[in-house]
């Protein structure tokens, strides 16, 4: 069971979702744009410093914490809550991590405020889970890096308040002859950093995801994140976290299916009777808010894990598998319960349902974590 | 700049709300407790004052001993303490015994602003500013939809149906709030912890001096005697528009005597 603390959180978080997304959310998402206004109060309220120590300018909250969050900010939208979820975990996370005393204190505070986002640039037109596939390449001249390569599909790159994007490179080859891959922060504007327009993108339409380019861009030697050569060894364990956390915003959108659907089966009549009477509605409504419950005990069990210091990678792709899986399974009977209005994009669930498909694919796709459950498994 | 905001827990607005069989009272046990909605706007401005001038915010509250909920919440968004009012005889207390009430509290906490909001989304009866500033002897700035402090200035843009009229008073002050005056914060978690440590000062009606008899059901100068359930929306009248639309309407108004 949840603290005193948790639940006063998740409430807090549920009237802001409710009361300053609910209402205009639609509209960002219908013109494909970022929700600056929704983004300035969510770091009013603390939530871009959420898991980071106080005297990092954080709110002293733990990984728990934030995944209520990103629950109750996707069970009324996902575009809100992928912006935080990356800007906490992919953009913060690794400098606060990782970074020296110089790094943290350049760029941290206006992080952790919401003031600014950071960015991760892993994913390559050529590579996604298999790191290995990494073709930018950042050469030392001097006292500079000199960054060459594309990288795409790296979300809260473009925004006006896009301070930074961490990418990985090759820096070098291994003893051993595999690549040598490192982090390095390139600040935004840096000459030769081009942020290409935005994706036209089946969903997570309010949230800002660009394709990147690097042309012979040069940073300081000193803005190499964490030691050379633990570029993507580094980033391992935050993927491994942020399966959690897209777990339990993928449990926020099932949950949210189930809110809607149980709302319209009341309100909406057919044959003389609420549709809610009939039972071909109620048990699916029924296996939709198992999904829902079943997603958010998995990834309450792997939170606990990881929070008591426990290994916690199987329990993490279970939870993310788990929860996605639910996502897309109530997306899409919520969608069927709200018939034809279910078709139209100004209803939630249309929403829910163009949403969905990603859970499915990105932070390692279904099939990457069927693969880590098996290999943990000894098979 | 001391401030104390007054809040009261009421049953949300946003739920069914009902009225009790036995004595007319707000039936509490069925309803989901809220913070008024009006006071998280006065809590917001006191937080906002504070911080531009610097300054304590005390929250006070009289209600029942589940309204600590409530104190709980209005402490995560930032006042430093809280005092509760809770006494079992102060049930059924009217707006003009629970002033009184108010008013003795306030006592002891040398205010230089007294926040709250407007008017409870309960009772809605909108006179405990005025009632307050007349037992303390201090002024009455209501309706504001802004508020600035310049010194010992208080000056309000009060909110009216035509516009608005700038009014200006010396702390200290009675001012009650629209919710047109700010965006009240969210509680942060860092604040739902601190929330945890904050001072909730409880105190009873001999605390405060208070006679029980000249408050709750036994003090009360208004009583409600009856209450009934709101009739269920009617079908209504639809109008076929055959040309003639505008007519049928306006007929209807007529009979309705709006035009």
């Amino acid at each position: 069971m949840l603290t005193e603390e948790h639940e006063a959180l998740r409430t807090s978080v549920r009237e802001f979702a409710r009361e300053v997304v609910a209402p205009v959310i639609g509209e960002f998402y219908e013109k494909h744009a970022f929700p600056y206004d929704i983004v300035r109060r969510m770091g009013t309220m603390g939530l871009f410093g959420l898991p980071f120590p106080e005297d990092a300018g954080g709110m002293g909250g733990d990984y728990l914490a934030l995944c209520l969050t990103l629950e109750e900010l996707a069970r009324v939208d996902s575009s809100v809550a992928i912006t935080l979820e990356a800007a906490i975990s992919l953009g913060a996370m690794p400098i606060y991590r990782f970074g020296t005393e110089e790094q943290r204190a350049r760029w941290l505070p206006d992080l952790v405020s919401g003031e600014s986002l950071a960015a991760f640039g892993l994913t390559e037109p050529g590579a996604g889970s298999d790191a290995g596939g990494t073709t930018t390449r950042a050469v030392l001249d001097g006292d500079e890096w000199v960054i060459n390569g594309t990288k795409c599909f790296i979300t809260n790159s473009g925004t006006d308040i896009t301070s930074l994007v961490t990418v990985t490179a090759v820096t070098g080859t291994n003893p051993d002859g595999s690549k040598e891959i490192s982090s390095i922060i390139v600040p935004s504007g840096t000459p030769g950093f081009t942020v290409l327009p935005g994706y036209s993108k089946v969903g997570w339409c309010a949230s800002d995801t660009h394709e990147l380019a690097f042309d012979d861009v040069r940073v300081p030697a000193a803005n190499l994140l964490g030691p050379r050569g633990r570029g993507f060894a580094q980033f391992l364990r935050i993927l491994d976290e942020g399966r959690i956390a897209i777990a339990a915003l993928s449990t926020g959108l099932a949950q949210g299916c189930v809110d809607e659907s149980v709302a319209y089966a009341r309100q909406r009549h057919a044959f003389g009777r609420a549709i809610g009477d009939f039972q071909a509605i109620q048990f699916k409504i029924s296996d939709m808010e198992v999904r829902a419950h079943t997603s958010r005990l998995a990834y309450y069990d792997a939170a606990a894990r990881l929070l008591s210091g426990a290994d916690f990678k199987r329990a993490a792709a279970i939870a993310k598998l788990h929860a996605s899986e639910a996502a897309v399974d109530n997306a899409r009977d919520a969608t069927q319960i709200h018939g034809g209005y279910g078709f139209m994009n100004e209803t939630p669930v249309a929403r829910f349902w163009r949403d969905a498909k990603i859970l499915e694919i990105g932070e390692g796709t279904s099939e990457i974590q069927r693969m880590i459950i098996a290999r943990d498994l000894g098979i | 700049m001391n401030i104390v905001v007054l809040v009261k827990q009421v049953p949300d607005s946003g739920a069914e709300r009902s009225l009790r069989a036995d004595d007319n009272t707000v039936d509490r046990g069925a309803a989901s407790n809220v913070i008024n909605e009006m006071d998280e706007y006065a809590i917001e401005e006191a937080l906002k004052i504070t911080e531009a001038h610097g300054g304590e915010v005390t929250v006070l509250t009289m209600g029942p001993a589940g309204a600590s909920d409530s104190i709980r919440k209005a402490l995560s968004m930032g006042p430093a303490k809280a005092v509760h009012i809770v006494d079992d005889a102060l049930r059924g207390s009217c707006a003009v015994s629970t002033s009184k009430v108010i008013a003795a509290a306030l006592g002891g906490l040398n205010a230089d602003i007294i926040l709250c909001g407007s008017e409870s989304t309960d009772g809605r009866v909108q006179v405990l500013p005025h009632m307050l500033a007349e037992r303390l002897g201090v002024a009455a700035l209501t309706g504001a939809r802004k508020l600035t402090v310049d010194g010992s200035t208080l000056t309000i843009e009060r909110q009216t149906d035509e516009g608005y009229e700038v009014v200006t008073a010396s702390t200290p002050a009675v001012v009650s709030v629209w919710d047109t005056i700010n965006e009240p914060r969210y509680p942060s978690f860092k604040g739902i912890m601190a929330a945890k440590k904050k001072p909730v000062d409880t105190k009873s009606l001999a605390d405060l001096g208070v006679d029980a008899s000249e408050v709750g059901f036994a003090g009360a100068t208004s009583t409600v005697l009856d209450h009934a359930q709101r009739p269920p929306r009617s079908a209504g009248q639809k109008v076929v528009d055959e040309g003639d639309g505008g007519v049928k309407l306006v007929e209807y108004l007529a009979t309705e005597k709006f035009v």
